[in-house]
């Protein structure tokens, strides 16, 4: 038997957490809303961490509609750009470490987006797993729930379409 | 967007201007009204770099012109002349035609062009200096409470 062993465990995680770290720092309004990812794996979980700018309503109250919606479009569009980084990161033609905002790879860009309010969001962390239903040369299509305290029960649900980077 | 005020019709549009300015992720975006008309709203939010969503042309994240469009479709829902108490979001779709110019503030009308007892139909457009040349359009559903009619 001549089976390659696996790499150790640090190196891994060493790999894929820079790989996100690149990704996600250079957004400044991801930083802005305080929303940030959480990798198990390949899986994605998007934290959006409550504060008090989040409100649209302070009767109620309840986060702004613009919040949810930007909250969910972010974690979709990372989520897309996050599989294309894992292919090249995992198979060694992107190091991982030499990555930063200038060396980042073209990204999609979003076609439209459409945002279903299912509930009130409520005034406490949220998060979001994004679905990539499918991801072609050119257009890539994608699924986003997010949910405050219980997964089954999403306060917000969206879908959109992302224009794929060109691969001249 | 929720939103909730009381109706007094020769003020209204004051008020509204007022309250949606006051709530804190408008006044986090520095959001402004602009006009308010009868189902129609137009509003503001200036360039700033923390609506950055790429750092290497320094465009604004599209989640930014969201929330925008957002609250200007529920401005409009809330000047509509049958005067509801109370409004959300059911629904938006945004589409993206082109990226902002970077350093534009950008500025989007909504029109409440139908309403029912209990919902109203949005369209807004949003550019970034030049109407005839929007950088997105959006349709929307909102909820509608406490209506006149």
């Amino acid at each position: 038997m001549n089976r390659q062993r696996p790499e150790p465990v640090q190196v891994v995680k060493h790999r894929r957490d820079a790989a996100l770290k690149a990704l996600v720092e250079g957004i400044p309004y991801a930083r802005f809303l305080g929303i940030s990812f959480e990798r198990h794996g390949d899986e994605l979980t998007s934290i959006l961490n409550y504060h008090d700018a989040l409100i649209g309503n302070p009767a109620l109250p309840a986060l702004h509609g613009g919040v949810t919606a930007a909250f969910l479009e972010t974690a979709a569009l990372i989520e897309l750009e996050w599989q294309l980084l894992w292919s090249e990161v995992e198979s060694g033609r992107i190091d991982a470490d030499a990555l930063s905002t200038e060396t980042m790879p073209r990204m999609p860009k979003t076609i439209d987006f459409t945002v279903d309010y299912l509930r009130t969001g409520l005034p406490r962390d949220a998060y979001a797993r994004a679905k990539v239903n499918r991801s072609g040369r050119r257009y890539a299509s994608v699924h986003v729930e997010a949910w405050q305290d219980n997964r089954s029960r999403p306060f917000a649900q969206g879908t959109g379409h992302f224009l794929m980077p060109s691969t001249e | 967007m929720k939103t909730a005020m009381s109706t007094t019709s020769p003020s209204r549009r004051d008020q509204a201007r007022q309250f949606i300015e006051a709530l804190p992720h408008c006044q986090a975006l520095a959001m402004t009204v602009d006009a308010v008309g009868d189902g129609e709203a137009v509003m503001s939010m200036p360039y700033s770099e923390n609506l950055i969503g790429d750092p290497k042309t320094g465009v604004i994240h599209g989640g930014a012109v969201s929330a925008l469009m957002d609250t200007c479709g529920g401005t409009a829902v809330m000047a509509h002349p049958s005067g509801p108490a109370m409004t959300a979001t059911l629904d938006l779709r945004i589409d993206y035609m082109r990226a902002a110019k970077p350093g534009n503030a950008v500025t989007a009308k909504a029109v409440c062009y139908h309403m029912t007892r209990s919902v109203a139909f949005v369209r807004a457009v949003a550019h970034d200096g030049d109407e005839t040349d929007p950088v997105a359009t959006a349709t929307g559903a909102f909820t509608v409470q406490g209506a006149r009619k």
